[in-house]
This record gives structure tokens, sequence and C-alpha cells, in this order.
């Protein structure tokens, strides 16, 4: 295992029910770092970070956290450690208005001042969401809710930040604002685990890449040498 | 003698019951919200409740101290059922739901309904069967505006449960386990990313809601004068009602579906045959399911969650 | 381990404390210790017994999840008997039962058997369709009120009376099921509640009709007729179903077409779909599968059904009054569809001879009976969800189902 990797995921898999959603994946994201993971939808890419969040329990395989082995934890205690996640769907707390969203982010931390200052970054980050801090989650746009899931994981003060396709259904001018803040929260040593389905996009900021077909890892590489794949570029950009 | 004085006064009544199905409802509304589940005992914790607050009240009155230091006995006894029924709300949810989360809904329906059956014969058992007379400790006196009598019980009970409602509201608001609360019966699963330990919060949810129930029953045997085993029962399906008329798992639209359902059962009452007033609100229960099934101010969802 | 678990047991010991001795120990002011104690002692004894259990278990180093619990051996032993052999075992037994019993077990076997035919109509909403009902005696009701008012009042016989009370039961359970038919889980249970509700206050308030709470009493017996020679000639003669024993043969063999007529549905293609209903509605509704349709027909069957122990029932009492068809009985059908495992047809007659026979028969216990009853019902959900003997449909199920528990961290 290197040292320098936040994340790493050895031989996992998953499963829902019968199904075998993760055959025996392996990947690590390094410290600092940007990885992407890409795929079509249904190749298992929410699932590797369900279970990395602890939501699923891989039936075989380990998952290390900061060189600590995380599978089998709970949910709460992976937050504690430090892993924060915008889901897939962004999971809003509909009927909590966007100020108490992000709170409910802080909800382990109990520096009050620093939340403040952490809050006052999210709406620098997302102006928007200042604008709109009493009103409900429920009644954001999409692109809105991104944000809203973003800046709720970014509360938490996280080490490794899980995204899971984040540009999903946003036009594509908002796509670009999110990318850009995703490579600014990384400047700040926030480690990032970016799912996506837009390759283009993940890779172009990525350092390393990996392609996922149906529950398997079937490419690693550098993202940019990834982009010059010609796989990939047949497979998902569309060229 | 439809007289205004007539029509203030059933308004009071209808206040004062309104509060009592509302404090009950809020109970169910609050555990449904969190865990999808209707508890079917919280009937038997609201008549624990007043079971509790009978006994302390006897002790306290047979030192004299209801005539000493009423407020304080007030105090304790109030404090005393809500904290008995809280730890009896914890240990039915550990006992009888908690290991049943991931069954099947229809499992833990019965499982609630196995724990009211046993509860109530319990209290059958232990307490006796037939009514328990409550020391009568307000009297007739209060106050009189426009022809209606208000009685100092009323008004102390009204604005007790108002202060309740109130508190409640401010927990749910302005508190960090508050707002974990309506984070986990919005969304369970992140609720639990963001680091929220959902055992505590449940386990919150059935201190507070048998809490605000066991406070109503308290407040019925003192307004009554008598408690008996299975008063439950009826309490039940009414605060239900109150609850799904409001909206299942909507805190403010519990209050105010137990005000309508408190209205509907005193007017009816007062003008037209009340025999048939349970009948009533059970009819109206079942139309406002039909034709609105998430109740009046209900959040839309609810029915795709059920 | 041991150190938790008794950890574990000074805690539960200490909120029994907690719970049992004011509210078992105080009658008002009066504190009665020894009976106070005494509850808390029995309840403290059952822990100890419990850690006692978990301690040789765990000594022994038997692994709990690899084991198959005893009760599904038992549930799957009984599964492999040929049904014909067991099924026609039962009928022997119930049929020489009368002959061998005094006219008290003979009562508490007609008991056993009229909940057993109830059982089984509710069998077809809750167990098949997977619709819940919290009213299901109201049929009941319906169904004895209808035969007492209508022998009362205009002399008609118990059987050209009891094709009116079916149809009255099933026409009452299209009117119930038709504004249920949109709603699920919780909310179909208390409509359902409240419609039994509705239906109880009416018999207990509408004096005219029903004689309000008195009831209604004096209702004829059912009659038989059956061809033989008197009097020189070839008459009808009149046989009146009125002693214990014939009354039993009278209902089992009710029971028994119950069954059969059960049997059939379940196999039928209507039985299919009523599954399809209750695992999945939507899925069902867009293969083309009628569910409201398939729900009314459940609704109105499982009324039916309990329309014609209802007038059984009031036939054989000759008395009818509305507290005989309150809240508790509807809970008491329900757990027996339940505890036998929902769907299951033996399921059903094993439950309801455990529910009703067996508190009969302790009688000194009968005060009991009830609190017994609630905790087995939470208990039996707890431990054993799927019922004693669970539906064949719902085995495979079961094992899915546990799967999913072990994977999934929520």
């Amino acid at each position: 295992m290197n040292k320098a990797d936040v994340l790493v995921l050895k031989n996992v898999h998953t499963y829902y029910g019968n199904i075998h959603a993760l055959k025996g994946i392996d990947l690590a994201v390094p410290k600092g770092g940007i990885a992407c993971l890409i795929g079509a939808n249904g190749a298992g890419k929410s699932t590797t970070l369900m279970t990395v969040s602890g939501v699923l329990r891989p039936r075989q395989g380990e998952v290390f956290f900061e060189g600590r082995p995380i599978h089998g934890t709970t949910p709460e205690k992976v937050a504690a450690l430090g892993i924060a996640q915008s889901p897939e769907g962004r999971q809003i707390f509909p009927r909590m208005s966007v100020l108490e969203n992000l709170e409910m982010g802080a909800f382990l931390r109990r520096d009050r001042e620093g939340i403040q200052k952490d809050l006052e970054w999210v709406y620098s980050l997302f102006p928007i969401l200042q604008d709109r801090r009493n009103q409900l989650g429920g009644t954001l746009s999409g692109g809105e809710q991104q944000m809203l899931a973003i800046g709720r994981a970014l509360m938490s003060r996280p080490s490794l930040l899980l995204l899971d396709e984040p540009s999903l259904g946003l036009a594509p001018k908002i796509v670009e604002t999110i990318f850009e803040t995703i490579l600014e929260i990384n400047k700040r040593g926030t480690s990032i685990f970016l799912v996506e389905q837009n390759a283009q996009m993940a890779l172009s900021i990525a350092e390393i890449g990996y392609v996922m077909e149906t529950g398997t890892i079937v490419l690693t590489d550098r993202a940019d040498a990834l982009l010059e794949n010609e796989q990939v570029k047949k497979a998902y950009l569309g060229e | 003698m439809t007289s205004t004085g007539f029509i203030l006064q059933q308004l009071v009544n209808a206040l004062f019951l309104g509060s009592i199905y509302a404090l009950i409802a809020l109970g169910y509304t609050m555990v449904y919200g969190i865990i999808e589940l209707i508890n079917f005992a919280h009937g038997e914790l609201f008549t624990a409740g007043a079971f509790i607050g009978l006994i302390v009240l006897s002790a306290l009155q047979s030192v004299g101290w209801v005539d000493s230091h009423f407020i304080l006995t007030m105090v304790i006894v109030f404090a005393m059922a809500m904290a008995y029924v809280a730890v009896l709300g914890v240990a039915l949810e550990h006992v009888a739901y908690r290991p049943l989360r991931d069954a099947s809904r229809l499992a833990a329906i019965l499982s609630a309904l196995g724990m009211s059956i046993f509860l109530s014969n319990g209290m059958m058992l232990s307490q006796g069967v037939s009514d328990r007379a409550y020391p009568s400790i307000f009297g007739a006196e209060g106050i009189t505006v426009m022809g209606a009598k208000i009685t100092n019980g009323q008004i102390f009970i009204i604005l007790l449960a108002v202060a309740l409602m109130v508190a409640l509201q401010l927990f749910v608001h302005r508190t960090r386990l508050g707002k974990a609360m309506r984070a986990t019966a919005q969304n369970r699963t992140m609720s639990r990313m963001l680091g929220i330990n959902i055992d505590q919060t449940i386990r919150i949810t059935f201190i507070i809601g048998p809490a605000l129930g066991a406070a109503a029953g308290v407040m019925v045997g003192l307004y009554y004068g008598a408690v008996r085993f299975d008063m439950g029962f009826i309490f039940m399906i009414k605060a239900f009602a109150a609850a799904i008329l409001g909206g299942i798992g909507s805190i403010p639209g519990a209050m105010i579906g137990g005000l309508i359902i408190g209205g509907v059962e005193v007017l009816w009452a007062a003008f037209l045959p009340s025999a048939w007033k349970d009948v009533t609100t059970f009819t109206l229960l079942i139309l406002v399911l039909y034709f609105k099934p998430s109740g009046l101010w209900g959040q839309g969802d609810v029915e795709v969650r059920v | 381990m041991i150190r938790q678990e008794i950890k574990k047991l000074a805690v539960y010991s200490v909120f029994l404390a907690i719970l049992i001795l004011p509210m078992v120990g105080f009658r008002t002011t009066h504190f009665e210790a020894g009976r106070a104690f005494k509850v808390l002692g029995l309840f403290i004894a059952i822990l100890v017994a419990n850690f006692v259990a978990k301690v040789v278990r765990s000594r022994r180093g038997e692994d709990q999840l690899q084991k198959v619990s005893l009760g599904d051996r038992i549930s799957l032993r009984f599964a492999e008997i040929p049904k014909i052999y067991t099924l026609g075992l039962l009928v022997a037994v119930a049929a020489v039962f009368p002959l061998l019993a005094d006219n008290y077990m003979i009562d508490v076997g007609i008991t056993c058997l009229i909940y057993v035919t109830l059982g089984l109509g509710l069998n077809i909403v809750v167990g098949l369709c997977g619709l819940l009902d919290l009213g299901y005696i109201a049929f009941y009701a319906v169904g004895a009120y209808t035969y007492a008012l209508l022998n009362l009042r205009f002399g008609v016989s118990f059987w050209a009376a009891l094709p009116a009370g079916v149809l009255m039961g099933m026409f009452l359970g299209c009117v119930i099921g038709y504004p249920t038919l949109k709603m699920r889980g919780d909310y179909l249970a208390i409509v359902t509640m409240g419609f039994g509700e509705i239906i109880r206050l009416v018999l207990n308030n509408w004096d005219k009709l029903t004689a309000g709470p008195n009831g209604l009493f004096g209702m004829q017996k059912p009659t038989l007729y059956y061809p033989g020679f008197h009097d020189g000639g070839l008459h009808l003669s009149v046989y009146s179903i009125k002693t214990l024993p014939a009354l039993y043969y009278m209902i089992l063999i009710i029971a028994l077409l119950t069954l059969v007529g059960i049997r059939r549905l379940n196999d039928s293609r209507i039985g299919r779909a009523w599954v399809a209903v209750r695992e999945d509605e939507t899925a069902a509704e867009l293969s083309g599968v009628p569910t409201t349709w398939l729900k009314l027909l459940a609704y109105a069957l499982g009324a039916g059904f309990a329309a014609v122990a209802g007038a059984f029932f009031a036939a054989k009492l000759s008395y009818v009054n509305p507290n005989f068809f309150i809240f508790m009985e509807s809970c008491i059908v329900l757990c027996i569809v339940v505890l036998g495992g929902s769907g299951s047809i033996p399921g059903v007659i094993v439950a309801g001879f455990i529910l009703i026979a067996v508190p009969e028969i302790f009688r000194e216990l009968q005060n009991y009976r009830m609190l017994a009853f609630g905790a087995i019902m939470a208990i039996m959900m707890v431990l054993k969800p799927d019922g004693l003997i669970p539906a064949r449909r719902r085995r495979v199920q079961m094992a899915e189902r546990r799967q999913l528990a072990g994977e999934s961290n929520e």
C-alpha cells in the first residue's frame, strides 16, 4: 500500500441481495489529489462510494482510509473519521432550510467559530446558497441542490470528499462552475474521489482515472493518459 | 339556548379537548415521522401516564402538599408521570420495535399491537378493571367571560399544553438533537452519512413523544376525575385521526389536527346526539384519508413513503 | 462477552424495577410490596434464564447464525409430510373429538373452529392479498346481526338468512374496501380499525333496530330436513341442530368448506394474482393484473366467510350484543393469521388452536390470557416474523431477506 494514498480499496466485493454489484475492485485515491471513476450507468460507481461510506458492507475485500481498515464500519463512524459524501441524487433534506442543511453537514463538529468560517467559505464558493439560505431545500433547482449537497459535505471539513456525479442533469455553464469549485476545494488540501459519467470533465481535473464496467475496473491510468486512450475516447468521450 | 356564552363555552371546551388530542397526536406523528410506524401502544403510554400521575398526586395529597405547595405539586406530578412514561417508551422501542426495523411493515405493526395489548392488560391487572378516581384539586372556581365559565383547571391545562408544544417546537428547530431528529425523519441514510447516530435519535423520539402523551394522560385524569386501564384506545384513535388530518410526520399539523378533531367532537356533542360523536370522528378520519391521504397540510410524499 | 451480558442484565433489571414497582405496587397511596416484588422477580428470572441460556450457548461455542433454529426445523419437517396425510389426520381427530370430550370441551372446540373459520377468511385479505385489516370482526358482527334480525323480525330460517348475511357482509366488505383501495400499510390499518368501530357503534347506538347494548336474543337454532317414513307416508322430518355435538359438526363442516374454498382460490389464477398484488402492486398493475378489482374481491370474500361464521355464532348462542365485536376480537383473529404465518393455511389452524383452546383449558390463568397474548404477539414478531408455519411462497423470500439484512449496514 502506498503511504501517499488516503483511500485504498482492495479486492472489494459488494452485493445487493443476490446481485454481485462490485466484483473485486482495486483502487486508490492519492492524498491531497483527485481521483476519478468513470463508467456507464449501472457500472457500480455509486455502489463503490456507498461501500466506502459504510452504507453497504463489502462481503469480501478491504477498504483502508489513511491506512486504517474501515470496511464494516457504520456510516456514522466513517463520517466521524473525516469522509464526507455528496451522494447520488443529492439527498438534500427537503423540509429543512438551506442553512439548516449546511448545519447538518457540520453535525459532528463543536467548534462554533470554525463552523461559521466554513459556512462563509461555502457561501463564497456558491453565493447563490447565501441568497437562498432561508428557503427549504426541496424548493431549490437541480443545480442549487447540487451546490448545497457539495456545500453540506464540505461543512464537516472532510479530509476526503466523495462526489457522486456532480454534473448530472445540470446545464453546461453550471457544470463548469462546479468543476472549478472542485479544483478550489482540492487546493485547500481536501482529497477528492470523483465519480462521473462526464468523462471529459472528470479526467481533465483528476490525476488518476479508473474506468469501470459492470462491477470491475477495466482500466487504470494517469488521467491525462486516459484522455488520450483510444478505447476511452471511443466509449466515453464520444470521439 | 345557543347564546354567545354557550358558543364561547363550547369553544373553550373544544380548545381544551383539542390540546389534549394534539399532545397525544404529537407522539404518533413524531414516531411515525422517524421510523414510519404507527405506535399502537401510544394510547397505553398515555394511560400509564395518567396512572402514575394518580399515584404521585395521591401521595402528595396525603402529605398535604396540594394545598401548601400547589405549583410544586403539579410540577412533580407531571415530571414523574412524564419521566416514567419516557422510560417505558424507550424500553418499548428497545424490546419491540428496534429488532424489527428492517423487517416487514406488517411485523412491526403487529409487534406494536401486541405491546399495546400487553400494556393495557398489565395495567388492568395491576390497577384494576374499574374507573379509578383522581383527587379533584381544581374545584369549580374559575372566571366568567361573556357568560362562558372557564374553570381554573381548564386554564391551567390549556396553558400547560401550549407551553409543552412551544417547548417542543423550540427543541425541534433550535437544538442540535432536534435538528438531527428532523433530518433522520427526512432521510435516514443521508443522516447517517453525516454522522448522526440513528439509534440515539430514535431513542430521543421515544422519550419526547411518550412524555407528551403522559402529560396528556395526567391532564385527562385531572379534568375528568377518573382514569381507566382501557381509556387509551379511544384517545388513540382520535389522536391518530388528528395526526393524519394534519399530515402525519408534521408537528404543526398534529397540533392543528388535534384542535380540529376536538372542535368537531365538542360541537357535535353540543348540538347533535352525542352518542354518535365518535362515529362522526371516525367517518371524518376516513373521509380525509380518502380525499386527501397526505392530510390537510401534509407533505405530499408521505403516501409514497408508506 | 459474559461481562457485557452481565452489565446488560443489571441495566435491564434496573429498568424493570423502575417500570414495574410503581405501576404494579401502588394502589393510590397503598404500596403492595409483595405483589410488586413478585412480578419484578418473575421478569428478572426470565432475564436471568435468558442470560444463562446465552452463556451456555457461547460456552458450547455454537454459532447461532449457522444453526437452523428449532422452530425452523419443526416447520420444515412439518412441510415435508405429505399434505393429504396431515389434513386427513386432522379431520379424523376433529371428527371423533365430540365422542370423547365432555360438553365443555366441545364448546371450546366450537369456539376454536369459529376462530379458525374467521382466520381463514381474514387470511385472504391479509395473507394472500397483503392488506392489513384491523376491523375484520365487523363482518362477523354483520353476519350475526343479519341472522338475528331476519329471524326475530321476519321469522326467516337460518338457511334462508345465511345467504342474506353473506351478501350483506360482502356488500359491506366492498363499501369498506373501496375507499381503502388507494391506501397502503399503516393508513389501511387505522381506517379498517375505524370502520370496525363505526359498525360496532352503530349496532350499539341504533336502539330501534338492534336493541342497543342489550342485544338481541331468542333466535332459532338451524334446522335440517330429512326424508323419513312415518304416519304411513314419506314426509320431511325436521331436525333442529341444538345439541353441542350437532353444532360442533355443523361448524366443522363450515370450517372445512371454507378451507377447501380457500385452497382452491389459493391455487387459482386469482390466488396468484393476489400474491402479485401483495408482493409488488405497481408491477402487478403494469402487467395487466386488475388490482382494484382483486382487492375488492379479497375484501368481499373475506367478509363473506366472516358473515357465515357470524350467523352460526348468533344461531348457536341465540344471543348477540355489540360487545362481542370489540376491537380486541379483530386483534385476536389477526393474531391467528399472523402467528400461523401470513398466507399459510395449516398455520391458521394451528394458531387458532393455540390461541383459543389453550387459554380456555388453563382457565385459572384466564386473567392473564390477554396479557400473555399481547406479549406472545410481540415476541413472535421479533423472533419469528414469518409465523409458525410460513407459507411456502414466503420461505424463499425469508432466506433472501436474511441475506440482505446481513449485507446492508442500514
